[in-house]
């Protein structure tokens, strides 16, 4: 560590390190993006082939592919997989990239604890798919996690396999790397703006992202403190899951909710801010509603902390408290229709053309929307007492998280990956992907929601023959979404191998915003000397 | 502005994140096996017949130790070579205030356990709302009553009174919190003397609190009140036992930066590891109020 030496100018950093070491100790903000996004994009193929387990089995009713053990092992760890290793680090991925370049900061506020948020990762997911490995070809077949992905007590207490354990220590190695990485993104946003950048001259998505890190900071604690729980119920004989011994599984499902409510907001917020910025560039129009998209995006997180137990309506609780969460729950409906409505009035009488990144936005707003109209369905108490626990929720939720997070984030890739590589994402792959894409996504989840409603419940490896003709259709739409994903792998790897046509500092016609005045690809060093924003 | 802006200090790349991955990694692995091996199971998996836990569980913490001061030697020396600008220093406060506040949150869930068993576990057991049936047939011998001196299985405990070691205790605290706040004064008026006096004051009044604490510990498992004594038992250990790592890691901070005083690493304006470990030290104080008034009082 020779560079401890006092020197006012630093020149001697601006040529890039190179090797291994540059991605191994990197402290460079775009370097640990890109490692963030690559590290998700692995994620997020792991987790799909456990999908495509799920599916195969599930294709005809019986048992053909797999037992009904490593069934559960699958749908939990695809799960946890999607949640904490697919979406979560590819958006913080994009937080990485696009916010100094956004807000005109030389970087991360904290740059070797960005690295360490990054770098706990690929560990806490060695131990999760360790153990699915583990399951499949160590003697005796010791089981993966397999409790679903929400590891209710007492599935994941006293019932739990010998994996839980190391699944809890992976908890919370996610959870110290989301704390970090969330803290970093707080202090660059309030202490790193160029000057003149005031709160309100932010791009929305460094509002949402803000408003994201606030919610990691809260709740990630919360899950710890729920794992630890586990943990002690497990093997110290504590007793917070055990009626018997005066405590209450129901206690877990609110600890567990608590985080997880806000979890999937954490979820969808940053998309919120990658379609408001995608939309004003390909509609020509400036964003309608600035100001009122970030009071919604406050007040959604605000509400997530009130909704938890709309999760939990047929568990058993006090009828005032199902009241309570089923209009806190309605009431979220009201923000996100503000959201809705501004993209739809910035379109209007907009100049709109529609290029790749403005396709996948468009039917993220139609997508999403259509999963936030079943969750207004489920919030209803006396209506989810049917829906609960089927395949109308995982209709539901992959709807918001497919078709709404992932499709966000793959507007979000084809829109910058100009700024990230230098070349244009193939326009050719982008389509083929994009058609492929959308067409199967709802081959995939929209007859679930049908399924669902007649009653076939989720989690099961097996299902009533009436189920069949749905469930064989579901799955061919299952492995075409799973194949078109391979389309986007293409167009990754000749981005990265600078293959295309060359980017401009500002290839979108309408695109405003800092990071559109560095040049494509963005130098290693971006805003050493901070830009005057107007 | 603009001046300090373009001083901000981006570091060289850096060994040390990765390795300190590499010991979480060791210690989340040898961890789990180390549990395994010597405690009971759930019911219906085989017993663990592993037994090399201890060892990645102990290099891995041996090993994350010595990364992170290494870590903090780099940034100490960058510190006292100038490299740090007001506005990092505005950074590391405001990253250490919202590291505070995930503190405040993990504790909230343990209070949130703690008030949602006083006010709804208990009754519902003892026959409350719509629960009369699980009342009469799970146990019906079961008295909802807080402190919960007998669990519904049987387990009976004691409970550990407010006003013995917990109050001594309490004003220990409360008196280190001054004397921290006059150590951090004679700090920023720069005399040394006191500042010494006072921080090793600090540092002594911390450890008879994990002294007293301890006792306690003893004197709990001698009367009955353990960790696997019921709710009661789960939520005052849980509690106060996080409460007091929490109180032995602020104590090594405080004992550190008692180190880092004698070796001059701090200025009147340049102090920020000093203010962090004060204000955690704080926070620490106030959880530990709370905890005074809701386990051990009422």
């Amino acid at each position: 560590m020779t560079a401890v030496a006092a020197h006012d100018h630093h020149d001697d950093h601006h040529h890039a390190p190179h090797g291994l070491k540059r991605w191994l100790f990197s402290t460079n903000h775009k370097d640990i993006g890109t490692l963030y996004l690559w590290f998700s994009f692995a994620m997020f193929m792991v987790g799909g082939l456990m999908a495509l387990v799920i599916r195969a089995e599930l294709m005809y009713p019986g048992m053909q592919v797999v037992d009904p053990e490593f069934f559960n092992q699958m749908t939990t760890v695809h799960g946890l997989i999607m949640v904490f290793g697919a979406v979560m680090p590819a958006t913080v991925g994009l937080a990485n990239w696009m916010i100094p370049l956004m807000i005109g900061a030389p970087d991360m506020a904290l740059p070797r604890m960005n690295n360490w948020s990054f770098w706990i990762l690929p560990f806490a997911f060695t131990i999760l798919i360790g153990s699915v490995l583990m399951s499949a070809f160590a003697e005796g077949n010791p089981s993966a996690p397999n409790f679903g992905w929400t590891f209710y007590a007492p599935l994941s207490t006293t019932y739990g396999p010998a994996s839980t354990d190391l699944f809890i220590l992976s908890v919370h190695m996610m959870g110290i790397s989301s704390i970090m990485g969330a803290i970093n993104v707080i202090v660059t946003v309030l202490n790193m703006r160029a000057p003149g950048m005031t709160l309100m001259k932010m791009p929305l998505f460094v509002w949402t992202w803000l408003i994201t890190a606030f919610l990691l900071v809260a709740v990630m604690p919360v899950l710890a403190g729920a794992v630890t729980m586990m943990l002690t119920d497990r093997h110290f004989g504590t007793s917070f899951f055990d009626a018997a011994g005066g405590g209450d599984p129901v206690l877990f499902q609110h600890i567990f909710w608590f985080f997880g409510h806000p979890e999937v907001y954490i979820m969808i917020l940053p998309s919120f801010g990658i379609v408001s910025a995608i939309i004003p560039t390909f509609a020509r129009k400036p964003l309608f509603g600035y100001a009122s998209m970030v009071y919604a995006t406050a007040s959604i997180a605000l509400l997530s902390f009130v909704v938890w137990a709309h999760h939990m309506f047929t568990v058993g609780m006090p009828l005032a408290g199902m009241l309570f969460f089923m209009y806190m729950t309605m009431l979220i409906s009201v923000p996100t229709g503000v959201k809705v409505f501004n993209w739809v009035a910035t379109m209007w009488r907009g100049s709109i053309t529609f290029e790749l990144p403005m396709k996948w936005a468009l039917a993220f707003v139609i997508l999403f929307t259509c999963g936030g109209l079943s969750g207004l369905m489920l919030a209803i108490t006396p209506a989810d007492f049917q829906y609960h626990d089927t395949y109308f929720v995982v209709a539901h939720f992959h709807y918001v998280l497919v078709s709404g997070a992932i499709f966000s984030i793959f507007a979000a890739a084809y829109y910058w990956l100009p700024k990230w590589s230098g070349v244009m994402p193939n326009t050719f792959l982008g389509e083929l992907h994009f058609w492929n894409s959308l067409l199967s996504v709802n081959l995939l989840f929209f007859p679930m929601h049908f399924v669902g409603l007649a009653g076939m419940p989720r989690r099961y490896a097996d299902y009533a023959l009436q189920f069949a003709d749905y469930n064989w259709w579901i799955s061919i739409g299952a492995f075409w979404f799973g194949i078109s994903q391979l389309i986007f792998v293409a167009v990754c790897v000749l981005c990265a191998m600078k293959k295309g046509e060359k980017a401009p500092a500002s290839p979108w016609e309408g695109a405003e915003g800092l990071e559109w005045t560095v040049p494509s690809p963005a130098p290693f060093h971006t805003f050493d000397t901070p830009p005057v924003v107007k | 502005m603009a001046e300090k802006m373009t001083k901000y200090y981006v570091p060289d790349s850096s060994p040390w994140p990765l390795s300190a991955s590499i010991g979480l990694f060791l210690i989340a692995i040898g961890g789990a096996n180390f549990i395994q091996q010597s405690t009971e199971f759930g019911q219906n998996t085989l017993r663990n017949t592993g037994t090399w836990g201890q060892y990645p569980l102990i290099l891995g913490a041996l090993w994350l130790i010595a990364v992170l001061f290494f870590w903090w030697r780099d940034t100490i020396r960058e510190s006292v070579n100038g490299l740090h600008s007001d506005q990092l220093g505005g950074s590391y406060r405001q990253g250490m205030i919202w590291f505070i506040f995930s503190e405040v949150m993990f504790f909230g869930a343990l209070f949130g356990a703690l008030f949602y068993t006083r006010w709804l576990i208990i009754p519902w057991l003892g026959g409350e709302g719509s629960n009369a049936m699980t009342h009469e047939i799970l146990w019906p011998d079961f008295q909802a009553i807080w402190p919960l001196t007998t669990a519904p299985d049987g387990r009976t405990t004691q409970v550990m009174g407010a006003w013995g070691l917990p109050a001594i205790n309490t004003a220990i605290l409360i008196v280190s919190s001054i004397t921290l706040t006059i150590a951090h004064h004679a700090l920023v008026a720069g005399e040394r003397g006191k500042l010494i006096l006072f921080q090793g004051l600090t540092i002594v009044l911390g450890l008879i609190f994990l002294s007293l604490q301890a006792l306690e510990y003893v004197h709990a498992y001698d009367m009955g009140l353990t960790l696997d004594a019921g709710m009661y038992g789960s939520l005052f250990f849980f509690l106060t036992g996080f409460h007091g790592i929490h109180v032995t890691l602020g104590t090594i901070m405080l004992i550190v930066m008692f180190f880092r005083i004698l070796k001059g690493h701090f200025s009147k304006e340049n102090h920020f590891a000093y203010e962090a470990t004060a204000w955690y030290w704080h926070f620490v104080d106030i959880v530990w109020l709370f905890l005074f008034v809701v386990v051990y009082w009422l």
